[in-house]
């Protein structure tokens, strides 16, 4: 395995979550591979996109939102008390259910935005990790030329290509993503799984998703999830052709959802 | 039955489409009704002496507000000086951190202050300003048309800010961007046309404010000599001329409102102008 580069393991360790006095996880524990598609499932309101949220502590910006438990990035505790969450965030990039652009900066500006706002860098480094970022996200043919027009004018495939190249800039070990293609048609959710497969070369991928087929699809490891519980973790093939709980079994079945 | 039911749904929802198209007829109409009052009024005592002139003295033709129009400029100044730095902080505060018990009491003492009568803003500046100064002053002015910019600033910032969408936040913070750089170079830079609309409106509310000038600035009938002396305004100038019993003066005056109006007039257009088309907002 050593010429897998840039992906960490993820080790979530009795995790609970709550918004105010709201349980939205309970207990929960899992190994996400590096290196690897992990798809988090399950119906609306079953704590999956807490749960990434957990991973790059932006859960906690919520008010009356709380976390107990451990997440270990590679070795280290992500929640451990001498730890900033803003450091865990430069580790760990993160892509939304709709397309995020920031609406005043320019395609350059938004991928360059991750980096201009937390170090010093040259101008030319600068030049460099945009392109590099915009050719890992697919999409620097598409918008080459116009690098200095608004990044909100794009299509909303493009859009969301450039939110994963905003969240590649910054170099992180891992990337998350919370229903990156419920906004978009067929054609923009195709380019993007393509991407997903190519990106986990370099990096540890977790992946919520509403849509079934795009988790069999994308995944390597599934994690289903209901009511804030794992219900069942294993190999994508074996979670869809072979779940061993009858209520995952129901929920990809489409017996509810 | 059923079709006179209809006939006569028909001709309400006539009657009410018309009623408001006229209302709204009607409120453009006022305005252009005192814009063009004003404009013919004003533009035969409008000259270029009017710009560049002293007033002359009681009896004697012609004559200008040139130091009335600086004056205005010289307080607007003042005011801005302060009362921008101040409103758009406290208005940051209120958006990002005042979702507490201070937030809702800097919340609702803007809110009083906007509504506070202007004379009450001068008699308050004369007693803690003036009386102690020893005079009346430019600066004393600043200051009381500050306070009347200083509520409606703090409060557009503060909307101006709210309504740019969480997502936009947690993008940022999710790229490891620290929270004061997020609002001050992504939620700011977005919410900032929505901001310089409500300072223009600001400013264009104390440039015609005149209650609260006439004990702090006084007026001047020449160039201010300091900005602890007392200053000439356009509103002042106006009032003064307007209530005198001399004809050339009334027309004046009338000219005064009319640069006036321009002055603002062109101050928002031209803000309208520079800001536009720089600023995306998403779908």
């Amino acid at each position: 395995m050593a010429d897998l580069i840039g992906g960490k393991r993820i080790t979530i360790k009795e995790l609970n979550a709550w918004y105010h006095s709201l349980q939205a996880l309970t207990n929960v524990n899992l190994l996400i591979e590096p290196n690897k598609v992990t798809a988090i499932i399950g119906p609306s309101g079953c704590g999956k996109s807490t749960l990434i949220r957990c991973l790059n502590r932006l859960h906690e910006i919520i008010p009356g939102a709380r976390v107990s438990g451990q997440v270990l990035l590679g070795s280290q505790d992500i929640y451990a008390p001498e730890v900033d969450p803003v450091e865990v965030r430069r580790r760990v990039g993160m892509v939304f259910q709709k397309p995020n652009p920031f609406p005043t900066m320019s395609v350059f500006d938004n991928v360059a935005a991750g980096i201009k706002l937390n170090s010093r860098r040259s101008r030319n480094e600068i030049a460099t990790i945009v392109e590099k970022s915009l050719r890992q996200a697919a999409l620097w043919d598409e918008v080459k030329d116009k690098l200095h027009n608004s990044g909100a004018a794009l299509s909303g495939g493009q859009q969301q290509r450039l939110c994963i190249a905003r969240a590649l800039a910054i170099e992180p070990e891992v990337i998350l993503m919370d229903e990156p293609c419920s906004a978009l048609d067929p054609m923009a959710t195709l380019k993007i799984e393509e991407l997903i497969q190519e990106l986990k070369e370099n990096y540890t991928i977790v992946i919520v998703t509403h849509n079934m087929q795009q988790a069999a699809r994308v995944s390597d490891w599934t994690a289903f999830f209901l009511l804030g519980e794992l219900i069942e973790y294993g190999h994508a093939r074996q979670i869809f052709s072979n779940p061993s709980d009858k209520r995952t079994e129901a929920y990809i079945t489409g017996r509810f959802g | 039955m059923k079709q006179q039911l209809y006939l006569w749904r028909k001709i309400k929802d006539k009657g009410m489409s018309q009623l408001i198209g006229l209302s709204a007829l009607m409120m453009v109409g006022i305005l252009f009704l005192i814009l063009g009052y004003i404009f013919i009024k004003g533009v035969s005592a409008l000259n270029w002496d009017f710009f560049t002139q002293l007033p002359k003295p009681v009896g004697e033709a012609g004559g200008g507000m040139a130091n009335a129009i600086v004056g205005s400029f010289i307080l607007l100044g003042l005011a801005c000086s302060f009362s921008l730095p101040l409103g758009i902080l406290a208005g940051i505060y209120l958006s990002e951190f005042g979702r507490n018990q201070l937030g809702t009491t800097v919340r609702f003492a803007a809110d009083l202050l906007t509504g506070l009568p202007s004379i009450v803003v001068g008699i308050f500046i004369y007693t803690l300003i003036v009386l102690p100064m020893k005079g009346f002053s430019a600066i004393a002015g600043g200051i009381a048309l500050g306070i009347i910019m200083v509520p409606v600033i703090t409060r557009t910032t503060e909307e101006m800010m709210k309504i740019i969408p969480l997502t936009i936040r947690e993008a940022a913070l999710a790229l490891g961007i620290r929270e004061w750089r997020t609002i001050l170079s992504v939620v700011l830079p977005a919410a900032l046309p929505g901001i310089i609309t409500g300072i223009m409106l600001a400013i264009a509310r104390a440039a015609g404010e005149t209650a609260p000038l006439l004990f702090t600035a006084l007026g001047n009938r020449f160039w201010h000599s300091g900005l602890d002396q007392p200053i000439a305004a356009l509103p002042l100038q106006i009032f003064t001329y307007a209530i005198s019993p001399y004809e050339d003066w009334h027309a004046q005056a009338w000219a005064g409102a009319l640069v006036l109006i321009i002055l603002v007039l062109g101050l928002s257009i031209a803000t309208r102008f520079l800001t536009r088309g720089r600023y995306y907002f998403m779908r």
